[in-house]
């Protein structure tokens, strides 16, 4: 357990070097942020028709999106790629680690240490100036760091599973081509999901996207019932579990292929 | 510069067959660009659906919106993905080698990699263009297919010169630089919609600083005949694209320059 | 006529500092130091046509630094360059045009195409003429065996292999100078010596001018009568190997295989410098004892089986050369 912490220690040091970078994030979420609002704005601007969402709801969904989007599990670990790609990942099994979890642990820290570094001062201007609210009660901000907590574990699991899948490269890459685009729709990243037609809602309540980020964004507004997220927080383990025993097959069997192709 | 041009286009048969190589990778690859941004347009239908109209604007004008500026984008991305990738380039000290040979650093770049795969993006911009165009009931003439044309290629010169700035950068710094996402991507999303949806002072700088307007309401109003557009601004505003080009040109000789002092 | 003429260069860096520890990271995040790094500290050098140098010194000495500004690449703090009379870094076109640059550690070629065709577009980029590039690749092809590689795409080829090709490539547009970056690194000992005689031929035979940095001194024993070395920035020493020798020590190594492995060896002007079961290596000064005198009189006093004299190998001359700088 301590060798994986250090790892998660080590990455984060790696990527709080890149400050610059992290200013960049910054200005280039508030900025995507503000094309949506925008856009929004313009819309609710041209029709009376009530809408699932109101507009401040909105605009604070949109923002704690630009402040968590480092969360969704929408890029890969480079190295880790490169790794698979040119086939050094032999090297990797040779250390004292478990291969999942020493890979998980980097998932968690690439996740993690740039949105900690992101979210605060996003969300502090977006409160302060750009029209974020808080959460109507602490108990539906309580359910929210609760259901940010499963996004977390769940987000990486599933970047696991898509990274395993490269062992076989050519699938592999079309696997992840396809396979982001989902998170980006289904999450809620590019629509609420409360905006997409009402046929299309039991589907995307059935899928484990919705975890990832709308789930702990509608807690947060209050929308889904603070106790609601306890069961919710369950869903979303369920599916971390489901993701990591997938996850691990996959390893097992692609290092078995590794070692008996010699490669 | 006749022989310029005779190099670029060997450099791109060799890129071409060297992705032949890979042609399932690739065939999957095309397919994946088709979908990440048809789903784009899922959403603005979605919203339509919802609201029914914008401002104004049907769905089916911002398709014609849609589709050059996506269009403008993938050529970029098709034709100049090396300057994308040209941070590796400095990073790994490859950049060496290109000044190492007597030609333009920048044909060399440019010709390193095209990016066939986007043709997908391409491909699924070209339908969304004529069902809009098809369903607004657009009255075509010569002038106005030109004047569609020279909207998607100074769009596409816009970004080449936005991405020439960004591969810039990692002359004077290693780190990757997320801000210039702002405006290729960034500008991609505004400009999925007419910038008059927009507050002033955004709309100003879409104009004026980075003209994406030459790609978006300065060309369409025309084409879409929207009352108060001018035609002579809408001819003129391919050349806004090529000016950015000229200066984005500058910042990167200023680069190449500043490489060749520091060594890194 | 000088090829190469290099005067007083000074190149100095700025380089970012980084904390170590979670903190320094975060405190990076605000304040960085920048400290200045003198790469090149007063080098200078003439090179005639036709001379082929061994330039030497340890990672960092300025090696690279050095050979980057005479490529045109890197534009040195003050001090002039002029590579057959041009300034590199001022007209670079027209400048590298007379270079062959070859890289052991990373190849030209394009990874996933036939060298053939690499080639090919090397020669538009050269604008090598239909003419040339025939009769270059046609003696290239039969110098360096490149018969059944030029169909193979680079991915598949062992690194001596190419190597092989690479030097194929920068020799294209006929340079009259190459600069060799550890061209036999890596390399398996039967291609090593096709990669030195090759190079040797061009040295020989076409008079091209050639730069040699590498840290194998075999290459440079088999290859180079000059040697310029490079420490800290400055040059060290510049001369013939023998030079360099007589600069540095002007000891010699008798290596002694004797009878008996238990046995005690001792002579007053002898030192024993490593002793490996039978066999025993001594140093000793020739000027301060006649080599002849020293070996008549340990053969008589042990029981000697073989014996022979050399020179310390290069790679010790070098160590010492640097311990005695840094000292």
């Amino acid at each position: 357990m301590k060798g994986y912490l250090a790892l998660i220690g080590a990455r984060f040091r790696v990527l709080l070097q890149y400050r610059a970078a992290a200013a960049a994030g910054i200005g280039t979420q508030l900025f995507f942020g503000l094309i949506r609002v925008m856009i929004f704005q313009a819309f609710y601007r041209s029709s009376a028709h009530p809408q699932p969402m109101s507009y401040v709801d909105i605009v604070t969904y949109i923002w704690l999106g630009q402040a968590m989007l480092g969360l969704l599990p929408w890029n890969l670990d480079s190295d880790v790629q490169n790794m698979l790609r040119s086939g050094n990942v032999s090297y990797e099994l040779v250390r004292p680690l478990d291969l999942y979890w020493h890979w998980y642990c980097r998932a968690f820290a690439m996740r993690v240490a740039p949105t900690l570094l992101r979210s605060v001062p996003v969300i502090a201007l977006a409160m302060l100036f750009l029209g974020m609210q808080t959460p109507p009660s602490l108990a539906s901000g309580l359910g929210w760091l609760l259901t940010t907590c499963g996004a977390v574990v769940l987000n990486c699991a599933f970047m696991m599973l898509v990274t395993v899948s490269l062992f076989w490269t050519l699938t592999g890459e079309g696997i992840q081509r396809a396979v982001l685009p989902l998170v980006y729709v289904f999450s809620g990243m590019l629509l609420p999901l409360a905006f997409w037609p009402a046929w299309m809602q039991p589907l995307l309540h059935f899928l484990p996207f919705r975890g990832m980020m709308d789930l702990p964004f509608r807690v947060y507004l209050g929308q889904v019932a603070p106790l609601q997220a306890v069961p919710e927080f369950g869903i979303q383990l369920l599916w971390t579990a489901a993701f990591i025993v997938a996850g691990r097959t996959l390893l097992a069997r692609g290092t078995r292929r590794l070692v008996a192709q010699g490669g | 510069m006749n022989d310029s041009w005779k190099l670029y286009l060997h450099y791109l048969g060799i890129s071409i067959r060297a992705q032949m190589q890979y042609r399932a990778s690739f065939v999957m690859m095309t397919i994946g660009f088709f979908f990440t941004t048809v789903i784009e347009f899922l959403g603005i239908w979605a919203m339509f659906a919802r609201f029914g109209s914008l401002q104004g604007w049907s769905l089916a004008e911002i398709a014609l919106f849609y589709s050059v500026i996506n269009m403008a984008f993938a050529l970029t991305e098709m034709f100049a993905r090396g300057l994308d990738t040209f941070p590796n380039l400095v990073k790994s000290g490859d950049f060496d080698r290109l000044l190492l040979r007597p030609r333009s650093t920048l044909l060399q770049v440019l010709g390193s990699e095209v990016s066939l795969m986007r043709l997908g993006r391409i491909l699924q911009a070209l339908p969304i263009m004529l069902w809009g165009a098809h369903t607004v009931g657009v009255v075509w003439s010569p002038g106005k297919a030109l004047l569609l044309i020279g909207a998607t290629a100074g769009g596409t010169c816009l970004f080449v010169g936005l991405f020439l700035l960004q591969a810039s950068m990692s002359f004077w710094t290693i780190e990757s630089l997320e801000i210039a996402n702002i405006l290729t991507h960034g500008g991609t999303q505004t400009a999925q919609y007419p910038l008059d949806i927009y507050r002033p002072w955004f709309r100003i700088f879409f104009t004026f600083v980075v003209p994406l307007a030459c790609a978006n309401i300065l060309p369409l109003n025309v084409i879409l005949q929207r009352p108060g557009a001018t035609p002579l601004l809408g001819a003129l505003s391919p050349c806004l694209g090529l000016l950015f080009l000229g200066v984005a040109m500058l910042a990167w000789g200023q680069g190449v320059r500043r490489y060749c002092s520091t060594g890194s | 006529m000088a090829h190469i003429v290099v005067e007083n260069l000074v190149k100095t860096f700025e380089v970012a500092e980084r904390q170590a520890g979670m903190w320094g990271a975060v405190r990076g995040l605000v304040k960085r130091t920048h400290r200045t790094v003198q790469a090149l500290d007063g080098v200078s050098f003439e090179l005639q046509a036709g001379e082929l140098v061994g330039y030497i010194g340890p990672n960092g000495a300025g090696k690279s630094t050095t050979v980057k500004t005479l490529a045109g690449i890197l534009v040195p703090t003050s001090g002039r360059c002029e590579v057959l009379g041009r300034v590199p870094w001022k007209e670079r076109t027209a400048h590298v045009k007379q270079l062959g640059v070859v890289f052991g550690q990373r190849t030209q070629l394009w990874w996933d195409l036939p060298v053939v065709e690499s080639l090919e577009l090397l020669r538009d980029i050269y604008g090598v003429t239909a003419v040339r590039y025939k009769a270059m690749l046609a003696e290239l092809t039969e110098r360096l065996s490149l018969g059944d590689l030029l169909d193979t795409p680079v991915r598949q080829l062992s690194l001596g292999q190419r190597m092989r090709c690479d030097l194929a490539a920068s020799l294209l547009h006929e340079p009259p100078i190459l600069f060799l970056d550890e061209p036999t690194i890596g390399l398996d000992a039967v291609s090593k010596l096709a990669v030195r005689e090759f190079v040797q031929h061009l040295n020989r035979e076409r008079g091209v001018t050639v730069i040699l940095t590498t840290h194998d001194m075999d290459d440079i024993e088999a290859l180079c009568t000059r040697v310029i070395v490079i420490g800290g920035g400055r040059i060290l020493s510049d001369g013939t190997l023998d030079a360099l020798r007589d600069r540095v020590t002007r000891e010699h190594w008798l290596i002694l295989d004797l009878e008996d492995e238990t046995l005690e060896l001792e002579d007053p002007d002898a030192e024993i410098l490593r002793r490996d079961g039978r066999r025993v290596t001594l140093r000793f000064d020739p000027a301060r004892v006649p080599t002849a005198l020293l070996i008549s009189r340990l053969t008589a006093r042990y029981p000697v089986r073989d014996l022979f004299v050399q020179n310390p190998p290069i790679e010790e001359i070098i160590a010492r050369l640097y311990r005695e700088q840094a000292a």
